[in-house]
């Protein structure tokens, strides 16, 4: 196998401008086979842009691109039979059933699924007879990527799958995704919740002002960002009076249950010095509790949003 | 699927939601009854001074003309809209469906419509009124009604181009047709009204289409009926439409 046939997307240097608007500036992205990737990205950054582009429904200003080894600009109908797309928002007409508008789509395809396996995959198989106006928010989404599923993709993009969505169905959205990994599918999907990508890719691609700025796991991207640590605990056991002046220079604000946090990347040190003053003053300092950052705290640093990634 | 597959599965899904939408069907099948209906029996035994016949020879092919521009025309474009604004089109242009089985899938629909409601328009006439299609005229009516559906569902498609959201595909289609009929041998005979107004109906395809169905429903007519330049002008406003279309038509949503 070539390294091209086992890259489902290769991507180096997609520029896109738009008049005076740039974009996209330079986007790199590269694909495995079977991966599933987040796109991840505040509102306004180039995700939906590079995606269509991808997707062969926007041309590009330059750069390379290589989707399933062929160029989306020259995308032909036998490479759409391998691709399925979901895009933001749409809407299918009201008036026909889940099932009828699957049948429907299914005809543009030279091989394509059965309606009823198609939906019993997604999850709508009870909702089959139910007039599309019907369906609730999540249904709507299940029907939308039925309608990706029905060719038997290779390949499915998902723009923004959850936008808008209430927490429930934000949950039968996810099922559905995860679904798509145990078809083995390959798929690429934006979205601006870190906590979305983190649960639903193998990587997350974070992308900020139409460039990338960051590509790894949830972890890797914490650890390349390497937000500060909080280290609280109960004023009562130890008053923030006794501390030492290097501990007391950490001491940035307090936490939810407003007692005295000590912001701070050197964990261990830190605690190990807070033990040490806590023992001398007579306390075990039973309260103590480190706060790791949270998945919004990196997610705000790499795009660049640092104004409320501090002392939450 | 082969294409003829895919073809007939357009045509057959865009009917359903033809039936299952009260608006279309009511424009479409039940407003032309109505109007049929009550012009024919308020006006449609006077006697038409210039040709001798009645009035409701004159009706029945307008009517009808009136019953293809609302299917190939006015249904074809709302619906049109309505897709490319809930980014239906949009998501259509990711699949390998080629874009012209699409439109033909919606041209064969709105065929389907034309013969459905001429076989009504001229059951009612028959019956009610007693209007007949002249035998030799057959071929010509036909001619006619193909003619005038492919040129009308161009018009529908180039007319997406200037309707910036579904809440104005309807009225800018309107807008349209509905002056139009008034000078187009639709509802009024065109006999005896202004230059002017002959002169606006002359310049619009929606007359020569009502003209040329009149030839063949005229009992005075003599020989085979043969409007070939009404045809002419029809055919050109769907080339027009064509052109527009090829060069303007969006799949993606305005707004």
């Amino acid at each position: 196998m070539t390294a091209e046939a086992r890259l489902a997307i290769e991507v180096t240097g997609l520029h896109k401008r738009y008049g005076e608007v740039e974009a996209v500036t330079g986007v790199d992205l590269s694909v495995r086979t079977g991966e599933v990737v987040a796109f991840l990205g505040p509102n306004g950054a180039g995700k939906t842009t590079t995606v269509e582009i991808l997707e062969g429904l926007r041309t590009r200003t330059s750069g390379d691109v290589h989707v399933l080894g062929v160029d989306p600009a020259e995308a032909t109908a036998d490479w759409r039979e391998r691709i399925g797309v979901v895009l933001q928002g749409a809407k299918h007409e009201g008036d026909f059933t889940a099932a009828e508008i699957v049948t429907m789509w299914s005809a543009y395809y030279r091989s394509p699924r059965p309606t009823a396996e198609v939906l019993e995959l997604v999850g709508l198989a009870e909702a089959a007879g139910t007039r599309t106006r019907r369906l609730s928010g999540g249904q709507q989404q299940r029907l939308a990527v039925a309608l990706a599923l029905v060719g038997d993709p290779e390949l499915v993009f998902l723009d923004e799958p959850t936008t808008g969505f209430d927490p429930a169905a934000r949950r039968e959205a996810w099922q559905t995704i995860d679904g798509l990994r145990s078809l083995g599918v390959t798929v690429l999907l934006t979205t601006h919740y870190m906590d979305e990508a983190d649960r639903l890719a193998d990587r997350i691609a974070v992308i900020s002002r139409g460039r990338i700025v960051a590509d790894g796991t949830a972890p890797e991207l914490a650890a390349q960002v390497a937000m500060p640590s909080h280290i609280s605990w109960d004023a009562a056991e130890l008053s923030t009076e006794a501390l030492p002046d290097r501990l007391r220079d950490l001491l940035r604000s307090q936490d939810a249950w407003e007692r005295p946090a000590l912001v701070t990347r050197d964990v261990g040190g830190v605690v190990r010095e807070l033990l040490v003053t806590a023992e001398a003053v007579g306390t075990r300092l039973d309260s103590l509790a480190v706060q790791p950052p949270t998945l919004e705290d990196t997610y705000l640093a790499l795009t660049g949003d640092t104004s409320s990634g501090d002392g939450s | 699927m082969t294409r003829l597959g895919q073809l007939r599965s357009e045509a057959r899904f865009n009917l359903l939601g033809f039936r299952r939408s009260p608006a279309a069907t009511f424009f479409t099948v039940v407003l032309p009854i109505i109007f049929l209906v009550i012009f024919t029996s308020i006006f449609g035994n006077e006697i038409i001074s210039s040709t001798g016949a009645r009035v409701a020879t004159v009706y029945v092919p307008g009517i009808l003309a009136l019953a293809l521009v609302s299917a190939n025309f006015m249904n074809a474009a709302i619906v049109t809209v309505i897709r490319r604004e809930s980014g239906v089109l949009k998501a259509m242009r990711a699949t390998p469906l080629p874009p012209w089985v699409y439109v033909g899938g919606q041209v064969a629909a709105s065929l389907v419509l034309t013969a459905i409601m001429t076989a009504l328009v001229i059951g009612i006439g028959w019956l009610g009124y007693s209007v007949e299609v002249q035998p030799g005229a057959v071929p010509s009516l036909l001619i006619t009604l193909g003619v005038g559906a492919a040129a009308f569902s161009a018009l529908g498609l180039a007319i997406t181009c200037v309707c910036p959201s579904e809440q104005a595909a309807p009225a800018i289609t309107n807008m349209c047709v509905l002056p139009l009929y008034f000078v187009s041998d639709v509802f009024i005979p065109s006999e005896g009204a202004p230059r002017w107004m002959t002169l606006i109906g002359d310049v619009f395809p929606i007359k020569h289409l009502a003209v040329a169905l009149g030839r063949t429903f005229d009992p005075f007519s003599e020989g085979v009926p043969l409007p070939a330049w009404r045809w002419a002008i029809l055919g050109a406003w769907g080339v027009f439409g064509v052109l527009v279309t090829v060069r303007f038509f969006r799949w993606t949503p305005r707004n």
